[in-house]
């Protein structure tokens, strides 16, 4: 397996799969999340709140061919690294994410995402009858479960759509 | 024994329960014996919602433990009506009482406002969630009337917006029960409750009607089903009647059958079901107070000098 940057894919694939390799480039020093489900790339984006504006450099797969599903997205960020906050995040909708820390060109770190136990203050809960949804001075707080999230106050569970619920 | 708060049957262990159920039987036997008990130590009652007998029997139990009751009053009258957060009343009112005693239409309001105070919180109902001072009076009325052990309930009704039924089923999860759920589809059990009852390894079986399982039940216990759940009011009358129980609905059922509600009724049981041996009803509301003041004497009981 190449310890350098390009996702396991393109790595592997390097011989027949360049044009691949040039659409996402290596980047010096930052963070690439890989294997984020097809279509989720800029639901990321907008749940870590990079969105170019400070300067940072983008690039962004997406659709692209993945050995573990069929497609994947792909974001390369350089001169950012993700908090475990924001790994927490992360992990609601993009399970499957792996992140690379990248450091000159090297993979310093990689790892699959843990989903937490809980996450707290980045989800807002739904349910107009929940008592979160009203003028109270109260962190929402959600269980995290295998395949859903559940509000620690109404013990909603949602299965679907949680980036709607993310706290932005 | 001591409880901090008691917000939701969930998180009451059988044996927590028995000590409950164990501790309002005392005090059935004889009341005069705690009459003294809490003298000079105040309740607070915030009621955001209309009550009749949970506030009343609340406010009976603690003065029948020597206490006494300060009331919040409606809401109209309260500072709420300026825009107060609950978080912000429930830390003042703390100030003034020794426990306190929380209805609110929000669910999850009484998680919520126990982690604002030190002195122990009841909840008394928190929207479509938490009922569990119901649930320890109706699981004393079926100790009393059927046992806890090897137990077949129906439960009928409202089974989507009912709290009381929320918490009951969470709390005979705990027991040797088979729960059996009767409700039209659109008032099935919320999938948050089934996941949960599940989780709990009880074991649980929906129904639309009554007839197939009336024969082996021990207890059916009835909700309303209320009007404002439905679209119009042709609807609400075709689907209410299937769940009524009239003069006759009994007839397959065993002698020994148990009918409960947590009432008020409309005209889900027949008054004629009121002179049948079936009927504990009354004795299910009365039994409020008894096991409202063995709550209240656990959870005052330590801070007691």
């Amino acid at each position: 397996m190449s310890n350098d940057n390009h996702d396991e894919e393109a790595g592997r694939n390097e011989t027949h799969d360049h044009d691949h390799e040039l659409r996402v480039s290596k980047i010096h020093n930052g963070t690439v999340i890989d294997h984020v489900r097809s279509g989720q790339a800029l639901n990321v984006l907008a749940v870590l709140g990079i969105d170019g504006s400070e300067g940072e450099e983008i690039s962004i797969g997406m659709n692209v061919p993945s050995d573990r599903f069929a497609r994947k997205d792909i974001i390369k960020v350089e001169d950012r690294e993700l908090s475990q906050d924001e790994v927490d995040v992360l992990t609601l909708i993009a399970p499957d994410a792996t992140i690379n820390i990248v450091r000159e060109y090297e993979v310093v770190e990689k790892s699959r995402v843990d989903r937490p136990d809980s996450v707290e203050g980045v989800l807002s809960c739904s349910n107009s009858g929940c008592i979160t949804t009203g003028d109270e001075p109260v962190t929402s707080k959600f269980d995290v479960l295998d395949d859903a999230v559940r509000c620690s106050y109404c013990e909603t569970i949602f299965r679907e759509n949680i980036p709607a619920l993310i706290d932005t | 024994m001591r409880y901090d708060h008691l917000i939701t049957s969930k998180q009451l262990s059988r044996a927590a329960i028995e000590t409950v159920l164990d501790h309002a039987a005392e005090i059935d036997d004889d009341q005069s014996a705690f009459a003294d008990k809490h003298a000079g130590r105040l309740l607070g009652l915030l009621f955001f919602e209309p009550s009749t007998r949970t506030k009343l029997s609340f406010e009976t139990a603690m003065k029948r433990l020597g206490g006494d009751v300060i009331d919040l009053g409606s809401v109209e009258s309260s500072s709420v009506t300026k825009g107060e957060s609950l978080a912000d009343t429930i830390r003042v009112i703390e100030g003034y009482a020794d426990a306190l005693v929380l209805r609110h239409p929000k669910q999850g309001s009484a998680t919520m406002a126990s982690e604002f105070v030190d002195v122990p919180l009841v909840n008394a109902g928190d929207g479509a969630g938490h009922h569990p001072t119901q649930t320890m009076l109706d699981l004393y009325t079926i100790r009393e009337n059927a046992g806890l052990d090897d137990l077949t309930i129906g439960i009928m009704g409202d089974l989507k917006y009912g709290r009381t039924v929320h918490s009951l089923a969470y709390a005979l999860s705990k027991f040797d029960a088979r729960q059996h759920f009767i409700s039209p589809d659109s008032l099935a059990l919320p999938r948050e409750v089934v996941y949960d009852l599940h989780q709990e390894g009880a074991s649980i079986r929906e129904h639309d009607g009554l007839e197939e399982i009336l024969p082996s039940l021990d207890v059916l216990y009835v909700t309303r089903i209320q009007r404002e759940r439905f679209p119009d009011e042709d609807e609400y009358q075709k689907v209410a009647g299937e769940y009524q129980i009239g003069p006759d609905s009994l007839a397959a059922a065993a002698d020994d059958l148990t009918v409960m509600h947590p009432l008020p009724r409309v005209d889900e049981i027949a008054p004629e079901i009121d002179e049948t041996d079936h009927a504990a009803y009354f004795e299910q509301a009365h039994n409020g107070v008894p096991v409202r003041m063995a709550l209240l004497d656990l959870l005052l009981g330590e801070t007691d000098e």
